[in-house]
């Protein structure tokens, strides 16, 4: 039974980590803009689809039909050369084998790029507009991302092959001292969880240990005494939309793997992870990433068999379940600070 | 009748009449004059305006208005299955049961507001939606979708009629409800949602609604429990999307949870802020313009945009249909999305707010003659 379990567990893991990337961003740009991002699952797809992009870069090739062979059809036979592997040798194979991996060091940029312009583009407008007008005009920058998308990529799921390598399962029974093969755990889940727990630690250390993030931390809690005392506080609330931005992004880049990335798959996400940001409490860091966790395993639970038995359907709707028991008994959720869109 | 409806309110009413009632006249020169899409401007334009009742006039922004639609539509449905085929039941089943769901679901949300009030309908529109895809199956025929057989009992119309050969279709009090009869039957019930609507603005209750939009904080302090007002509001919004969901029933009997999904519910949020939240026209307004543009937008292919850019030198127009291309067919809900981020940027009050402002450039003396609060970006909030 309690292998059982700690496989449940397991299993929740990954996608409880997706949820509190995403809810880590959303409640960065809550706290410091004050603004609800209905756009911020798009940003995640638009990272998955970072991914898509430079995988096909990576695999660029030259087709050349060779008359001397001829398919079985009688055609003649194409050659296909990969341009990495004809520029960089074996390095371009290992390059196109963790093109996931690598293309983290495209979105970055791009991320931080696409971030900054949004905020400073037109979020910076809404900043005094009604939280309903704020919603409303990210959820058409939603829209319009993703179509985007879909007018580029095509509307079809695009499966990313995770490094050869990578493509087992981890035995994590047996490193506990336990009987071998009876908890496996596939190894690309695994570095999901340990890459967001890495991820997640970086933000609270820069907010924690820099003076730019005890800046923006101030800023959060008082910003218009820290405008006063000469602090540019509009600038660092930009780069910490950038900065939630590319942890977006990285989450989506890392995920493709796991999940095939489509056009929509940002708005999926985001109704989740809204009820994330929700559950950890408005404005709460540590809360969205707990809520996070919490959510992707009681999910997990939620769709085990036995669970299923008792409850016909619970693994579909718990996480609306916990959202909507957690709101109307605890408004402010699991962290929120008192007063902090506590209505 | 001065003391029943304001003189304004009456013209605005008997224009609508009329205008909804020449629809297939006037908008056939739009190719848009046939009953399958005259059909969808009422039954979205019903369901616009329920929103609005809702948002425009208490600014509770639900997000999961979809629900009550979707709900509506499967008791319509199971009513032509189980009863007849007639329409008043069917539409009265919707309206009841959706009236009955939204009870629920508006006495729970609207403990909160805010933000918090969205994620809850959303939640439970979502919950809904994800029921009846899988748990609910027996009820919702999950993803094939729950339509007519020819083995449903259909027990009322059993016992009266002989039961003809093939599918049956709808019909209303024995007249067959296909084509233009169809269209004038949902035009009636669009001018009749339109004038309750009217009705409900400008009564007190509609009042007090508005007074709750604009400062709810002080409707408590003046001694108002406002819950009763805003949960009536929510019902009698849940009712209006019922009823719409039981009439694309009636007109398209083969129902889906898609109707039920959030991305509904976004569409019905964009149409209402499209036209102008708050106002009574402005609802129908959007409706129109985005299904109108829907049907449009979505028929246009490259044949066509390459006849359009025609004029153009070779390369030019070449050009100008890889461009045009991407935002129409399939690429048409960008062209919406952009468009509603441009409302809501530069024209939160939608279409009704630029023909305002608009017809204040011609009328530079009632100009000078108002407040000064017109200047503001956000529309009175009702008219």
């Amino acid at each position: 039974m309690f292998d059982v379990i700690f496989l449940q567990f397991l299993n929740g893991l990954d996608k409880g980590a997706a949820y509190a990337l995403i809810a880590l961003g959303l409640t960065l740009v809550f706290g410091t803009l004050g603004v609800v991002n209905f756009a911020h699952g798009a940003l995640f797809m638009l990272g998955a689809f970072c991914a898509v992009a430079m995988r096909m870069l990576l695999t660029l090739e030259t087709v050349t039909l060779d008359p001397e062979k001829l398919s079985p059809w009688g055609t003649p036979l194409e050659v296909r050369e990969p341009l990495m592997q004809a520029w960089l040798g074996d390095f371009g194979a290992v390059l196109v084998n963790y093109s996931v991996p690598v293309s983290l060091l495209l979105t970055i940029p791009i991320m931080l790029l696409v971030g900054i312009a949004l905020e400073r583009g037109i979020i910076k407008h809404f900043y005094k507009r009604p939280h309903a007008e704020q919603i409303l005009v990210t959820f058409g920058l939603a829209i319009v991302a993703q179509e985007v998308i879909k007018s580029i990529f095509g509307p079809n799921p695009l499966p990313q092959p995770m490094p050869v390598e990578l493509r087992g399962a981890a035995d994590i029974g047996a490193w506990l001292g336990m009987q071998a093969n009876v908890i496996t755990y596939p190894l690309w889940r695994l570095i999901y969880f340990l890459f967001s727990a890495i991820l997640i630690g970086g933000v609270f250390a820069f907010l924690q240990f820099t003076t730019f993030g005890m800046v923006v931390r101030a800023g959060m809690a008082d910003r218009e005494t820290v405008g006063l005392l000469g602090i540019n506080i509009d600038r660092r609330f930009t780069i910490m939309f950038g900065l939630a931005a590319v942890v977006a992004g990285m989450a989506g880049v890392m995920y493709t793997p796991i999940l095939p990335p489509n056009y929509h798959m940002g708005m999926d996400f985001l109704v989740l992870s809204f009820v994330v940001v929700v559950v950890g409490g408005m404005g709460s860091l540590p809360g969205a990433v707990a809520a996070g966790f919490l959510l992707g395993i009681l999910q997990s639970f939620a769709s085990m068999n036995e669970i299923k038995a008792i409850i016909p359907g619970i693994d579909q709707i718990i996480i609306y379940l916990v959202a909507v028991l957690i709101l109307l008994v605890r408004p402010r959720g699991l962290m929120g600070r008192r007063g902090v869109m506590e209505a | 009748m001065s003391t029943f409806m304001s003189r304004n309110d009456l013209l605005l009413l008997i224009g609508f009449t009329i205008a909804v009632l020449t629809m297939p006249l006037w908008l056939a020169p739009f190719g848009a004059g046939y009953p399958d899409l005259l059909n969808r401007f009422a039954i979205f334009a019903i369901f616009a305006i329920g929103f609005n009742i809702l948002f425009g006039l208490t600014g509770y922004l639900s997000f999961g208005h979809a629900a009550f639609f979707g709900v509506g539509s499967y008791a319509a449905v199971w009513s032509f299955k189980l009863l007849s085929m007639d329409a008043l039941p069917a539409l009265l089943f919707a309206v009841v049961i959706s009236a009955l769901f939204a009870l629920l679901i508006g006495f729970l949300s609207l403990r909160r507001s805010g933000i918090y009030f969205s994620i809850l309908t959303l939640a439970f529109a979502q919950m809904s939606y994800n029921l009846a895809y899988s748990v609910l199956t027996p009820i919702t025929n999950g993803e094939t979708g729950l339509q007519l057989t020819l083995r449903d009992p259909r027990v009322l119309d059993n016992a009266l009629f002989e039961a003809g050969p093939g599918l049956p279709s709808p019909t209303l009090l024995g007249m067959p409800l296909q084509g233009f009869e169809a269209f004038y039957f949902c035009a009636a019930l669009l001018i009749v949602a339109f004038f309750l609507a009217q009705r409900i603005s400008g009564s007190p209750f509609g009042m007090m609604l508005k007074g709750i939009k604009s400062n709810q904080t002080r409707m408590h302090y003046t001694g108002f429990n406002t819950r009763p007002y805003t949960l009536a509001a929510f019902v009698i919004s849940g009712m209006y999307a019922g009823l719409a969901g039981g009439m694309l029933a009636i007109v398209d009997p083969l129902v889906g949870a898609e109707r039920m999904q959030w991305t509904a519910s976004g569409e019905v949020v964009l149409m209402t802020i499209l036209g102008g939240a708050g106002t009574l026209l402005g609802p129908v307004i959007g409706a129109w313009l985005i299904k109108y543009f829907e049907n449009i937008f979505s028929a246009i292919n490259d044949v066509i945009l390459a006849r359009f850019w025609s004029f153009l030198p070779d390369g030019v127009s070449d050009a100008m249909v890889q461009i045009t291309s991407k935002f129409v067919g399939d690429g048409w809900f960008l062209t919406l999305g952009l468009v509603f981020v441009l409302i809501v940027i530069f024209l939160p009050g939608g279409v009704m707010e630029g023909v305002r402002r608009i017809a204040d450039q011609f009328r530079p003396s009632r100009r000078s003659g108002r407040p000064a609060n017109q200047a503001r970006p956000h529309p009175r909030p009702a008219e």
